[in-house]
């Protein structure tokens, strides 16, 4: 009883066999493509906005003294920047990309509870016109860094407490879509699919949707202390109360680290299901894979400190957290080494999703010694708050996080709008992407070890050169990606027809199905058969 | 698809290539095109370069390894040269072990000097001067415990009007552009010397990249960090705050001069004679407690 996915198509008005007409099909979505779609664009409208706010960034720094904003909306726009990005783009890309998949994956129908999947979305509009009007209040948006450091976060205008009540909504949104996943994964799997061998972007899901559960809340707690001591005479952070300021920046990490593991899990797992496909090989190493995330997760909750290396610790704290967090590298390296065990003695060909991934491996990698360098402490003194930390995690969420959303979308597409896109342009899109990711970010390496700190507008003379140079990397960077959305548009609107199997070497459920698929995927479950053909081996 | 392959390898290898040229650049450091930290002038700043540049080339190490496997897969096992997947090879766990281990090993490695650094960084014995520094927005405060001598050090005047949004004035006609001040902190050559850090309103750090040492300046707590620099290092050394801490951020420099320890004996000497005739009332003058006594006084 397969029903054609289109909108064209409704073939009754009864809402329980099709997609329901105009705006009513998106706001009341419970469908969980239509929910992946609209998170997925509402993603990369972010993706634009946060990058328009990088372009003032690197506009201004282009070259030394003040040419275009002052200093104060200069650093709005670093915090902006950051909060857009992670809250608006990364997680929501995630969340819309483990809607599209997750059920199609694991042989289900749907997500597990629909009318929630609906409110977690619709949650986020609300949220970011709320923290993007602060820009036009007085005393404009949060500008203390996205980090909200008190006291400079409690000398924030108007804008202060909007953006801390778009933060409860985002984490209100992430909190309920994680427990989605959960129960879909551990309540709606096909009878076949064992959790040892479903698909790694589901595993690497199911971890980042436990992260999500038990971090959001400690965020909520932060930035509520911090509301209460600007507005009811609380001193959580302040000294002359008898509080701390560094207490919430041992709770804010205590969040942000795993935070961080949350902003790069699902990519881990999209990497896992693109190269075995491209290198026509299964994943080298299935059980090592995920034994190695759930490793990740787990230690992620015991680094957080060194993001604070320098507020005075104690020299066990100092050794503890530098240790804990070199450990980290350990079963990151075995991923890095089983995703190239896998394309070892395969057959490896380079379409868009595989340069994409490729550049993920290649980059993220260098990211991760670009961190292990930072963990060590003494070094970290010459390092922490300067451009070679934002060297650093640019690497890993721009070719790490958002180069595998790019995968991730060239791999799907197909299956999504059963089309083919145009991979000449798609090719395109990555070589721009990935040259000029790098003339961006490899140059803030050498700032930061020259001394520049980070979150200034304005700088000394000496660092005129290779600001000059990753300025010219940020404005291509930023151009060339005005090509992924036309890509995607170009695609539904006139792609060519796209196989069920839409690669060759393609292999999961999700390539079972028709591309696009029908409405409601696995209505009946998928046979026993078919699940055979579709799990790890 | 040769012709990505190719342009695949290139662009592959730049990164390692850029990496490389740290050490060749590392003591031919330009100003303008730097790769690499500088060694410094103090104790500390000596041991973090090392530090630094052990865990880089380790770095260095394994990523001409693991690129060298990758780069070696792409070009060996592509499908347009005719490559068969064998498709028997999905995982072994004595592998898995070898590269668990052998990293874990490596990390050993690293971990030893770290400790050993991290205890001299921590070791507070045998100071010989207190100087107090308080964060406030924008601009610095120095005291000279026990020393009557306490002064402010702000931006400088030509740096702080070429800074402005639209100036129209050149960056590059302004000397020491935004790392120079009214009142630099003086301090003598081959002592060694506690920096004691607080702020007044919000959270900054205090930060001279040449003497290898930043922290935290935190409202209603004080924390501690000791500098040596080289008796031969005399000379005038800059640095800038190291935490968001407000709109200028950007513009509270630091400058140090270090002095001979006779120079700086008469420098002090004028200095408090200065203060003396200002009327200053430096809350420490008349203490006589002596620094090698002082207090714990790093937040636990």
């Amino acid at each position: 009883m397969a029903h054609e996915h289109t909108a064209d198509h409704a073939a009754h008005d009864d809402h329980d066999h099709g997609p329901a007409h105009g705006w009513r099909r998106w706001v009341y979505a419970t469908n969980h493509k239509d929910i992946g779609t609209m998170y997925l664009v509402f993603a990369c409208i972010m993706f634009f906005v946060g990058g328009f706010m990088a372009m003032i960034i690197r506009a201004e720094l282009f070259q030394p003294g003040l040419q275009l904003v002052e200093p104060q909306f200069f650093n709005s726009m670093t915090t902006m920047h950051a909060l857009v990005m992670i809250f608006g783009a990364v997680m929501p890309a995630w969340t819309g990309l483990a809607n599209w998949m997750i059920p199609m994956q694991v042989g289900a129908p749907d997500m597990a509870l629909p009318r929630l999947n609906n409110f977690s979305f619709w949650i986020l509009p609300f949220a970011f016109t709320l923290l993007l009007s602060t820009l036009f209040v007085p005393g404009g948006s949060p500008a203390g860094g996205w980090t909200l450091y008190p006291p400079l976060s409690l000398q924030g205008g108007d804008g202060f407490p909007m953006a801390i009540f778009a933060i409860h909504l985002m984490g209100a949104s992430s909190i309920l879509g994680s427990i989605n996943v959960v129960v879909t994964i551990m309540n709606m799997r096909a009878p076949g699919v064992g959790l040892l061998n479903m698909p790694l972007f589901c595993w690497s899901w199911l971890i980042t949707a436990y992260l999500l559960i038990a971090t959001m809340p400690v965020l909520a707690g932060a930035v509520t202390m911090l509301l209460t001591d600007h507005f009811f005479g609380t001193s959580f952070f302040s000294a002359s109360g008898g509080g701390d300021p560094v207490m919430f920046q041992h709770i804010f990490w205590f969040f942000g680290h795993p935070e961080v593991y949350i902003l790069i899990l699902p990519a881990f797992g999209i990497i896992s299901e693109i190269i075995p496909t491209f290198s026509r090989k299964p994943l080298f190493g299935y059980d090592a894979m995920v034994y190695a995330t759930a490793a990740i997760a787990f230690l992620s909750f015991i680094v957080w400190a060194h993001h604070m290396f320098t507020v005075g610790m104690p020299l066990a704290g100092q050794l503890f957290f530098t240790l804990s967090t070199m450990l980290i590298s350990i079963p990151t390296g075995v991923k890095v080494f089983n995703w190239t065990a896998t394309m070892w003695k395969g057959s490896i060909s380079f379409e868009p999703p595989m340069l994409f991934a490729l550049a993920f491996l290649f980059l993220f990698t260098i990211g991760g010694f670009s961190g292990l360098m930072l963990a060590i402490v003494p070094a970290d003194f010459q390092y922490h708050d300067t451009y070679f930390v934002v060297a650093h995690f640019h690497y890993v969420l721009v070719p790490g996080a958002v180069f595998a959303i790019m995968a991730g979308t060239y791999y799907w597409l197909p299956k999504w709008s059963g089309k083919m896109y145009d991979m000449k342009l798609a090719t395109w899109h990555f070589w721009l992407s990935a040259i000029f990711v790098n003339v961006l970010f490899f140059p803030q390496h050498f700032l930061g070890l020259a001394g520049m700190p980070r979150r200034i507008p304005d700088y000394s003379v000496q660092f005129a050169d290779w600001n000059m140079v990753s300025s010219i990397g940020a404005f291509g960077f930023g151009l060339s990606q005005l090509l992924f959305p036309y890509i995607i548009w170009k695609c539904i609107k006139s792609g060519a027809k796209a196989d069920a199997r839409s690669w060759e070497g393609a292999h999961g459920l999700e390539w079972e199905l028709s591309s696009p698929p029908p409405y409601h995927s696995w209505d009946p479950p998928p046979s026993r058969e078919i699940v055979a053909r579709g799990v790890q081996h | 698809m040769s012709f990505h392959m190719k342009n695949a390898l290139v662009r592959r290898g730049l990164s390692g290539a850029a990496a490389s040229l740290f050490a060749v650049m590392s003591s031919v450091a330009h100003a303008e095109w730097g790769l690499n930290m500088t060694q410094g002038v103090s104790i500390l700043s000596k041991e973090i370069y090392g530090l630094h540049m052990t865990i880089f080339w380790w770095c260095v190490a394994i990523g001409i390894v693991v690129f060298g496997a990758m780069i070696y897969s792409l070009v060996k096992f592509r499908k347009s040269q005719g490559a068969k997947a064998d498709t028997t090879l999905v995982h072994s766990t004595k592998v898995e072990i070898i590269w668990t281990v052998i990293p874990i090993a490596i990390l050993v490695a690293m971990a030893i000097p770290t400790a050993k650094g991290l205890i001299k960084i921590e070791d507070m014995g045998g100071v010989a001067l207190n100087i107090k520094v308080t964060g406030y927005q924008w601009k610095w405060e120095y005291e000279y415990l026990n020393q009557g001598v306490r002064f402010f050090s702000t931006l400088k005047r030509d740096s702080n009007a070429a800074r402005q949004l639209g100036s129209g004035i050149d960056p590059k006609t302004v000397p020491n552009y935004l790392l120079d001040v009214d009142n630099p902190l003086v301090v003598p050559a081959g002592t060694k010397i506690r920096f004691l850090l607080t702020a007044q309103d919000v959270i900054h750090a205090w930060w001279v990249p040449a003497f290898g040492m930043k922290k935290d300046a935190i409202p209603g707590y004080v924390n501690e960090i000791w500098v040596q620099v080289d008796a031969d290092k005399v000379g005038t050394y800059r640095g800038q705050c190291a935490e968001l801490c407000g709109q200028d951020h950007g513009f509270m420099p630091i400058v140090v001069e270090v002095k001979s320890p006779a120079e700086y004996d008469t420098w002090l000497r004028a200095k408090q004679a200065e203060q003396k005739l200002a009327g200053d009332p430096s809350p420490t003058a008349a203490a006589t407690t002596v620094a090698a006594a002082a207090p714990a006084v790093t937040q636990q």
